[in-house]
């Protein structure tokens, strides 16, 4: 700091600049610290009176927090979730393009999916495809009003637990997916589709190149927010025993009556899932966010210091050099 | 007499009923430069955008290079072309747009290198190469790598050249190429726009800039409310033109 010349104050006139280098304090954000202080204080006391409560029982959760049949379940819910939103994507994309169709019946036939689908209970779905045997005992596809048979099989042997529950939630998720995707896809400046097409670029090449590769951006936040959802709702698939973690958890505690500690061990489970799951997203939202500049991003810890951090690190820049 | 690149009969288009362009006739030989000109809201860039069957005309005739623009003739009856053909005839035909439109997800030499690789089926190491020489054709060899959002708007509409460039067209269409950019940098999208002509490209070239009509065009168009109202050589017609219309624009705009 020998080469700082601090000017007094006395010495700087209104409407003249600063000769030296001075000073700079930066805003200090009292009000910040105090609400800290106290938010702190009041999670240990609440963190502290459950781990206190003995009716929740933490050996029990401690016992089947990493048991086989919870893992199991955990498989489970896992790549339903996968499949599910693997599914939902693929079809809502399909069905997105062609709600944007120039076709009357392509148009039709997506907004009767839609209307279905985002129109009827998940609940009420889940277990239509779980006693969807009760409607059709035989699947059969073949040439109708004649013989002719080319695959047949019993409902009940097709439609697993499992198959049923995924159907359900794919078919639920393309339609909600559909249009986050129609939304992303109008997001995109027309022009970019002139621009494919002027260099004789066919429309399905386009918007696979140009025009989904930009709706991305705007549609990878929100079906974030739907893969938390769906592995959430995966829980609800319980109902008509799909063996998922929820499944699983209902089955102890219908024989051991440990509702609560259990319930604990399904929200432990689903939480550290939850969190997990931000890691991709974030990869995605940067891969896609190729070509367009953003702020970088600022830690809590930094913002509740202010600018000292940073003059720190100019100061410390400095001495290096 | 070889068949003109574009050749307009009494072309007409209509938004609702709103009618833009009212039977406009036109022809631009091979190799020359015409230049559009007019107030906003004439038609002008209308008519630039049926050329590539971005717009869809509604009557008279229109023909790229001997061949009608949207239709297939067969016999005595016209076949309206199926999209693939549409993109097929589109490839022949180079747009630069006023707002760049550039691929904001891809680099200036992907940008490039898109059609080529995706449409025309070059191999990839190839357009590249072809696609950097391009770049450095119009001056910008080495922002190859750089995203659009990191160019200037000339830089950007240098690169939107160099993509329609790619495909190697005969016919280059540019509509208000410069009407988007800073003043200072509007010099050197025009120099490129220049060497091109030079070149011998044919290019119809919807502008304000009366000074490059009146130096690079070989013929000037003057349109106003969806008609041709006066038309011929540039050093005439945007100098001493016979029509009151056109007289009153260029007394606006010099």
């Amino acid at each position: 700091m020998a080469g700082t010349t601090k000017v007094p104050q006395s010495s700087t006139a209104t409407d003249q600049l600063p000769a030296g280098e001075l000073d700079i304090v930066p805003v200090r954000n009292y009000a910040r610290w105090i609400a800290a202080v106290a938010s702190v204080l009041a999670l240990v006391g609440l963190v502290g009176s459950l781990a206190k409560n003995d009716n929740l029982h933490w050996d029990v959760v401690g016992e089947y927090l990493f048991a086989d049949l919870i893992f199991d379940g955990l498989a489970t819910t896992l790549w339903l979730t996968a499949a599910a939103m693997l599914l939902g994507l693929a079809l809502g994309t399909l069905i997105a393009v062609m709600r944007l169709s120039s076709s009357p019946v392509l148009y039709g036939l997506a907004n009767a999916f839609v209307w279905v689908f985002r129109g009827t209970p998940l609940l009420v779905q889940i277990i239509f495809w779980g006693y969807a045997a009760a409607l059709y005992k035989y699947v059969k596809i073949g040439i109708p009003f004649t013989d002719v048979t080319f695959f047949q099989a019993e409902t009940n042997s097709l439609l697993t637990p499992a198959i049923a529950a995924l159907l359900a939630l794919g078919l639920n998720e393309a339609a909600y997916a559909s249009e986050i995707v129609r939304a992303g896809i109008q997001s995109v400046d027309p022009g970019q589709a002139e621009a494919a097409h002027s260099l004789g670029m066919r429309p399905a090449l386009t918007m696979r190149r140009i025009v989904l590769p930009q709706a991305m951006r705007v549609i990878i936040p929100p079906m974030g927010n739907e893969t938390i959802n769906m592995l959430k709702m995966t829980a609800l698939v319980s109902v008509i025993s799909a063996h998922d973690l929820m499944s699983n958890i209902q089955d102890v505690y219908a024989q051991n009556y440990q509702v609560i500690p259990m319930l604990v061990v399904a929200s432990i489970w689903y939480l550290a899932l939850v969190t997990l799951l931000s890691v991709p997203q974030a990869w995605l939202e940067r891969r896609y966010g190729r070509g367009t500049t953003r702020a970088a991003h600022v830690s809590p810890l930094r913002r509740l210091l202010g600018g000292t951090m940073e003059r720190l690190g100019k100061n410390s820049k400095e001495q290096n050099r | 007499m070889s068949t003109p690149m574009v050749r307009a009969e009494g072309v007409r288009k209509h938004f609702g009923k709103l009618e833009v362009l009212k039977g406009i006739d036109l022809t631009v030989e091979r190799g020359q430069v015409c230049c559009l000109l007019g107030p906003s809201g004439s038609g002008k860039s209308t008519f630039l955008r049926c050329i590539n069957h971005l717009e869809r005309i509604d009557g008279g005739r229109l023909a790229v290079d001997g061949q009608l623009v949207g239709y297939r003739r067969q016999g005595d009856k016209l076949h309206e072309l199926r999209e693939r053909e549409v993109a097929e005839r589109r490839r022949d035909i180079g747009m630069v747009f006023q707002r760049f439109n550039l691929f904001p997800h891809m680099t200036a030499v992907e940008n490039v290198m898109e059609a080529p690789v995706k449409v025309g089926s070059v191999p990839k190491a190839e357009a590249r190469e072809q696609a950097q020489e391009l770049l450095t054709r119009v001056g910008l060899g080495d922002r190859a790598h750089h995203y659009p959002a990191q160019l200037s708007g000339g830089q950007q509409q240098r690169v939107a050249i160099a993509r329609a460039l790619a495909m190697r067209p005969k016919l280059m269409l540019f509509d208000e190429p410069t009407s988007a950019l800073d003043p200072e940098l509007v010099g050197d999208v025009l120099d490129v726009m220049r060497q091109l002509a030079a070149d011998g490209m044919t290019m119809v070239v919807v502008t304000h800039e009366i000074g490059f009509a009146r130096e690079v065009g070989d013929t000037a168009v003057f349109m106003d409310e969806g008609v041709v109202v006066e038309a011929g050589d540039p050093r005439r017609v945007l100098v001493d033109p016979e029509q009151e219309r056109t007289r009153a624009f260029l007394s606006k705009v010099l």
